[in-house]
């Protein structure tokens, strides 16, 4: 009985270290993935970035948990003090550079212009003139290899949206850019269940804000 | 079903008992609490965050010998090897505080920094552009600081009971030999580089780094712009002047080249604005510059020149003898150059080259003219002199080179050598004398952090200069320590010393150097919206030179005072104000001095009020700048015939100083288009009309005593700003939000 128990026992960890890599990966990313849809807190959302950074650091050959790694500390970059963000932003760059070390492509372009954003909020008067090009040439670089990405319009509308209207945004500026990644959200098919679909919600509502 | 059941129930607590409890805790290497550290059990997928308590605690599956890393941002990675059996493991970790610019403490005692180098920001180039009645003039600007005379009468930055002279101008570390235009007796003129040339200026008041010498009161220091953005043309038009000019970027972005022109001519506004002085050369000024900027391997070389003429004279009465009219006239060239080198060469190790080479020449005459303007001579040997030709030409070759090697950490070392030919010559009256001098000087400075709270300065300084053949060394102290998250107190030492005046050698070169001592303690407190900032200081100056009764090192003095300043930029929605108050309690003994005397430059009590407005919705922004000073004291000078010493014959205290400056800028363009970009300005000075006396003249009987006012009583200024080429709207936007 015992051998048995322990030839069994040795199929399944064999078994299990086969799927490892693949399967592994993919149970664990979905689980990071809702577990950062569920995160409100600092505290969540640091956690899923740590935990994405592990995936990433664990498995060196994906993009996406490095991607999502860095994603969630710039997004949970916006809810800190202006002392505290750029040593965040720090961190979400370091993350972003080995993602690109892996693969470069649209989605990585649009959290690189995120940083450069987020970096330049915290003091535009001085930080606008070296920020504006590398927001500039991110999208840029973005639409030239995924010309029908969403999240690109979606952040360029958003950018144009803030901007008030004496100086050329406002939200009927913003509104046709916001319509055109509605637009491409419809027909937008992530590469996979792991891969970026998010601001859908988000450029529907500030497109609904746009016309109210 | 039976044996699978058992099976399933085996594995399940098997797999239950085999997980592994990792626990532990993550601190600093002060003991304190480090929360949101990652901990990391590398090469799995388990791993955790600490808590705000420092704690942290999960569980594995992972079996054998592993490594745990605790890292967190602005801490050095801790790995611990693990064994992972059976028993639940504790781990507790102390990361180290990693030593980086963001966190660390900076010296700021007596340095205002302005510009992005640092994270401490106090002035930008955009500030000097908008600071109201400073007409886009840096020096101008810096005089809203603390520590900075409101003197109107003459050029130059007094600072803290130093003389215009005591501050030099340094532009990427090479010194700046005619920073300001050539001006006319009693009435200051602009500096000659544009604020929009640099993108950092460092201004300091005193305790400066080993790097800079022969400033004996406070050095400027500019360092220019890198690559431009993109290329583009500008324009500018004003009643006063045209320009143009145009930059070009390289497709790669590498390397760019630009030059510029502009032309002013004062004829049209000083029809509509009488002047008191009567000109018979309306101000005339001419000026060129070009650059050209390389981006190196690890490094830039820039090159920057400009070409500069202006033209000017005027008749004032004469204050001997009624009827008669002082006809003074200046013609002036400058030509200035400066290459600049920085590169890495990896392995810590940096350097920074500065070459350059400057020609001043400038012939003024005067001549005493009747009331027809007919030249009169006079034999009266206090009016004899008053007819003069000075010819004058000032060359400066300069090279500097400094090292710099990183040691542990961000501290690092810097060291190097700098050379300078001094060559002049100048005829006054036929009277002829070159003076020519090698100056040499070596340098050394470390800057040590010994944690992000504790940081030190610490430079020595050796120079010797060949015209008055004497060597001195200069010791440099400076240390920081943070008291706060956005507060620290810091404190400097340092030893100052300078040549004489060109005007001094030229009578003897048997002279040495004027020498200052500066203590300095600070206290600074910055926010992202706030600005506090408190000095005291101590300065001792010795070796001062005096002119009687014969050319020699005997003068002395000392300046103390305190100074504070505050800025604000959220308070007031849209409204970004500063003060500066200064309080100077300074004596010297030196030129024709008879003894220690507060100096005539310097006020007890200054003020500056600067306030900037953004009007979102007229696209339009106000600036006003208020400065207040209490009066200053002047003398008649007089030898005594008899005891042959020199004697105070009158004396004064002027009438307090007040100056409300005005300037607004109109950006039509914004929003309209994204290439180009139009600003108008309109400014006007002593917008409230005073009538500010800085000083006296005495005739030579000392009979009769004229003030020294302003050549009109207000400047005004209108002025298009046009570019072609750059999205500067963004630029406008982002800085008024």
């Amino acid at each position: 009985m015992k051998k048995i128990i322990f030839l069994l026992l040795a199929a399944c960890s064999l078994q299990l270290a086969a799927f490892s890599q693949s399967e592994m990966y993919q149970k664990k990313m979905g689980e990071t993935l809702t577990l950062l849809d569920s995160s409100k807190s600092m505290q969540d959302m640091q956690e899923v970035a740590a935990q994405f950074e592990r995936i990433g650091d664990a498995e060196k050959t994906q993009w996406l948990p490095y991607y999502y790694a860095a994603l969630t500390h710039v997004n949970l970059g916006w809810r800190l003090q202006p002392e505290e963000k750029d040593k965040n932003l720090e961190k979400a760059n370091t993350l972003l550079k080995k993602a690109e070390a892996i693969e470069k492509n649209a989605e990585l372009y649009i959290v690189e212009y995120m940083i450069a954003l987020q970096q330049m909020t915290v003091d535009p008067a001085n930080r606008y003139m070296k920020a504006k090009p590398v927001m500039d040439e991110a999208l840029a670089n973005a639409k030239k290899v995924d010309a029908n990405n969403p999240r690109i319009y979606y952040m360029e509308a958003n950018n144009v949206f803030n901007t008030p209207a004496a100086y050329g945004g406002g939200k009927d500026k913003a509104k046709p850019i916001f319509e055109k990644s509605v637009e491409l959200y419809k027909s937008f098919k992530p590469a996979s269940a792991l891969h970026p679909k998010w601001g859908q919600k988000d450029a529907e509502a500030m497109l609904a804000k746009c016309s109210s | 079903m039976k044996p699978l059941l058992l099976i399933a129930t085996i594995l399940f607590s098997l797999a239950l008992s085999a997980q592994v409890r990792i626990t532990g805790t993550v601190k600093d290497n002060k003991g304190r609490v480090l929360a949101g550290a990652t901990i990391t059990l590398k090469g799995t997928y388990d791993g955790t965050v600490s808590d705000s308590l420092g704690n942290f605690s999960f569980r594995t599956f992972e079996k054998g010998e592993k490594i745990l890393s605790a890292a967190m941002v602005g801490n050095k990675t801790v790995e611990q090897k693990i064994n992972i059996a059976k028993e639940n493991i504790q781990v507790d970790f102390v990361l180290k505080e990693e030593i980086n610019e963001l966190n660390a403490v900076t010296i700021t005692a007596g340095a205002f920094e302005a510009g992005d180098k640092k994270k401490a920001t106090v002035l930008s180039t955009l500030d000097v552009l908008t600071t109201g009645g400073a007409n886009a003039d840096i020096s101008a600007a810096v005089k809203t600081l603390p520590g900075a005379q409101q003197v109107g009468e003459q050029e130059g930055l007094f600072v803290r009971g130093g003389a215009g002279y005591e501050t030099k101008q340094f532009i990427d570390g090479t010194l700046v030999n005619n920073p300001f235009y050539s001006s006319v007796p009693d009435i200051a003129s602009r500096g000659r580089f544009s604020p929009t040339l640099f993108k950092g200026t460092v201004f300091s008041t005193g305790g400066y780094s080993a790097l800079y010498g022969q400033a004996l009161s406070s050095a400027l220091i500019l360092e220019s712009i890198d690559l431009p953005e993109q290329s583009q043309a500008s324009a500018s038009i004003s009643p006063l002047f045209i320009g143009g000019g145009f930059q070009q970027l390289s497709k790669k972005k590498n390397a760019s080249w630009g030059v510029n022109y502009g032309y002013t001519n004062l004829k049209a506004y000083f029809e509509i604005v009488k002047q008191t002085p009567d000109y018979f050369r309306v101000p005339e000024l001419h000026s060129g510059d070009a650059n050209f900027r390389i981006k190196t391997k690890r490094g830039m070389i820039k090159y920057y020149t400009t070409f500069g003429t202006i033209n000017t004279g005027l008749r004032r009465p004469d204050i001997d003898t009624p009827g008669i009219k002082d006809a003074f006239g200046i013609d002036n060239l400058n030509w200035y150059n400066n290459l600049s080198w920085r590169e890495s060469f990896g392995k810590g190790w940096k350097m920074n080259l500065g070459l350059g080479y400057s020609l001043n020449r400038d012939d003024l005459q005067q001549q005493l003219q009747d009331q027809q303007n007919n030249p009169k001579s006079f034999t009266e040997p206090w009016l004899v002199n008053k007819n003069f030709n000075i010819h004058q030409r000032q060359d400066l070759s300069q090279a500097k080179l400094v090292l710099e090697k990183k040691l542990s950490g961000i501290s690092v070392l810097r060291f190097g050598g700098e050379y300078q030919y001094f060559w002049n010559k100048s005829t006054y009256n036929g009277y002829t004398s070159l003076l020519k001098d090698n100056f040499k000087a070596l340098f050394s400075e470390a800057d040590l952090y010994i944690t992000n709270d504790i940081a030190a300065k610490i430079g020595v300084r050796a120079e010797q200069s060949s015209i008055i053949d004497k060597a001195n060394i200069a010791p440099r102290l400076s240390l920081a320590y943070k008291t706060g998250k956005s507060a620290q107190v810091s404190l400097a030492y340092g030893e100052f010393y300078q040549k004489p005046e060109v005007l001094q050698l030229v009578q003897t070169t048997n002279l040495g150097y004027t020498r200052a001592t500066h203590y300095i303690a600070n206290y600074q407190r910055m926010t992202k919206d706030y600005t506090l900032r408190a000095e005291v200081f101590y300065k001792e100056y010795n070796d001062l030179v005096k002119t009687v009764p014969t050319y020699n090192n005997n003068g002395t003095g000392y300046a103390q005072g305190f100074e504070l300043f505050w800025r604000d930029k959220k308070t007031v929605k849209n409204l970004d104000y500063w003060i500066s108050y200064s309080y100077l309690d300074t004596k010297r003994d030196y030129l024709n001095y008879p003894g220690q005397l507060n100096p005539n430059f310097a006020a007890k009590h200054t003020v500056s009020v600067v306030t900037k407005r953004w009007v979102t919705k007229w696209k339009t922004g106000f600036n006003f700048t208020y400065s207040f000073a209490t009066g200053r004291p002047y003398y008649n000078l007089s030898m005594n015939g008899v005891s042959g010493k020199m004697e105070i014959a009158d004396q004064g205290t002027t009438k307090q100083y007040h100056n409300l400056g005005f300037s607004c800028n109109y950006v039509p363009t914004l929003g309209k288009s994204t290439k180009n970009f139009i600003v108008l300005v309109a400014s006007v000075t002593n917008v409230l009309g005073a009538d500010p006396v800085f000083g006296y003249n005495y005739s030579y009987n000392g009979a009769r005593k004229e003030a020294i006012g302003l050549p009109a009583k207000r400047f005004f200024f209108i002025g298009a700003f046009f570019s072609w080429g750059v999205d500067r709207t963004q630029d406008a936007i982002n800085n008024n939000l």
